[in-house]
């Protein structure tokens, strides 16, 4: 059986991704987990290739998983944050983009908090461009490395029982763990504060249950949100204990359930709001196989779409 | 699409047998100490007949012979040219290859691109005390400096053929055939 080339030319959200697209971004990924455990944890297929990191919001784990994933292919990596770009200055994201493109980009890696940006981007630049988060639309490869992450646990996704549990509402974690999740064949229930559940959200084909303990007693395993903390306190989560108090995570809320289940955080986290720091740091948590494999499944993104389209037969 | 003629089979299963059978005698023949010895198939013909090899050794010696994988995929020079790739695999070095002597195994050297990409690979675990090459048949066309230290046949062809290996474990049945891809 050969190892067919992805029909996807940019990685702007996973809603669409064909599952075939899916096996074979996580299939590639977990031979990028067999390099990153050898003594020299680097591959040349992306030699010559440049790719920038174009962050217009604060960002610390993608842009390193990202950096570091181009950097084990060998490829060629600027890295541009809007803090220290001309973007203070009122230049707009085409003019910026426009510049950078016309210093010979391959690939561009864009975090913006504009929803529809990336697509916005891979309509008036020919590199590749993969969305490391466009506002409250997807953050695709968050969702690959969670998948990648279950699948790694279970050996399977299909089948599967999946919470995610938190602000649905604000979360691009959650609309690209919706897709992936749901194009694999897996249950998706969310979780959350009634207020941060968009409406019409079942049309999506995921089941809503407020009760957090109906749904860790459905689960196999939970993806449990960032609350942000910026959205604290301004009507939208009153109060921290309360939250704790009715979605949180807690020591005593697990006991209460007498059965094992996997948990994921797509960090950073708020130890002692939506996870108590013994639940983060218990066996039940995967959150740094998450970490290691998010290096692995972009190492994956980026090689099927910059360096495998030739080398791999079309399907 | 063009078509593939099969030619000549240039190796029956019995021929094949023999020249795996060959290649291990000649392996030993220049090792003496077998357990400074591992021998590294790449991916995915050459694993099987690797395998093979490190069986014969193993029978011919008594000892178990260290043996692992090497997928060159993400070692590859030509990804920009249009030549299609097998299954992406594993790479399965289950040793230290430190000051150890690495015979690695392919089943048909052409370029030598892929066996310059398995030297890369395997440098990247470690510094071996050397690398020698084992292949089945040597079609010719090469474009690096490299040769077989081994080498069952030597069968120079035109650039419109093809030798296609086949191995039981895969294809059902051993043979090597020599095919015309037409004009």
């Amino acid at each position: 059986m050969r190892t067919p080339a992805i029909s996807l030319t940019n990685l702007i959200g996973l809603e669409g991704v064909s599952r075939s697209d899916i096996q074979t971004l996580l299939d590639t990924g977990f031979y990028f987990r067999d390099v990153l455990d050898r003594p020299i944890k680097k591959v040349p297929i992306l030699t010559g290739i440049n790719v920038v990191n174009l962050f217009f919001e604060s960002s610390t784990r993608t842009r390193i998983s990202f950096e570091l994933a181009e950097k084990r292919l060998s490829a060629e990596v600027v890295n541009f944050s809007a803090a220290a770009s001309s973007l203070s200055k009122g230049e707009g994201l085409k003019d910026t983009v426009r510049n950078i493109h016309a210093m010979k980009m391959d690939a561009v890696v864009m975090r913006h908090p504009a929803p529809g940006a990336a697509l916005q981007l891979s309509r008036f630049v020919d590199a590749v461009v993969i969305n490391a988060g466009d506002g409250t639309h997807e953050h695709p490869t968050q969702g690959l490395l969670d998948m990648m992450s279950i699948r790694e646990k279970f050996g399977r996704i299909k089948g599967l029982k999946i919470g995610i549990i938190g602000d649905i509402a604000h979360s691009r974690v959650a609309l690209s763990n919706i897709f992936g999740l749901n194009t694999m064949g897996a249950e998706v229930t969310v979780c959350g504060p009634g207020h941060l559940i968009p409406p019409f959200i079942e049309e999506l084909g995921v089941t809503v249950n407020g009760d957090v303990d109906a749904v860790l007693e459905w689960a196999d395993a939970v993806n449990v949100l960032r609350i942000q903390r910026e959205r604290m306190g301004v009507g939208i989560i009153p109060s921290v204990r309360e939250y704790r108090n009715r979605f949180g995570l807690t020591v005593e809320r697990l006991a209460r359930h007498k059965k094992e289940i996997v948990i994921l955080h797509p960090g950073p986290m708020n130890r002692g709001v939506e996870i108590d720091s013994d639940v983060a740091d218990g066996d039940q948590a995967i959150i740094l196989d998450q970490v290691l494999n998010g290096v692995a499944v972009r190492m994956s993104v980026l090689f099927h779409l910059l360096g495998a389209r030739e080398l791999l037969e079309e399907a | 699409m063009t078509e593939k003629k099969v030619k000549a089979t240039l190796l029956d299963a019995d021929e094949f047998e023999r020249t795996l059978s060959r290649l291990a005698h000649e392996i030993t023949e220049r090792h003496a100490n077998l357990e400074q010895l591992a021998i590294i198939g790449i991916r995915t013909r050459g694993e099987f007949i690797g395998r093979r090899i490190a069986d014969l050794l193993a029978d011919l010696e008594g000892n178990e012979i260290k043996f692992g994988t090497v997928d060159v995929t993400f070692y590859r020079d030509d990804f920009r040219t249009h030549l299609p790739s097998p299954e992406i695999g594993p790479t399965n070095i289950p040793f230290g290859v430190d000051n150890l002597q690495i015979v690695l195994v392919d089943d048909v050297l052409y370029t030598g691109r892929t066996v310059r990409a398995a030297i890369n690979s395997i440098m990247d675990f470690g510094r071996p005390a050397a690398i020698e090459l084992a292949v089945l048949v040597d079609r010719g066309h090469r474009e690096l400096p490299i040769r077989a230290d081994y080498l069952g046949r030597n069968l120079p062809t035109a650039s419109n053929e093809h030798i296609h290996v086949h191995v039981v474990e895969v294809d059902g049945v051993d043979e090597v055939l020599l095919l015309d891809y037409g004009q």
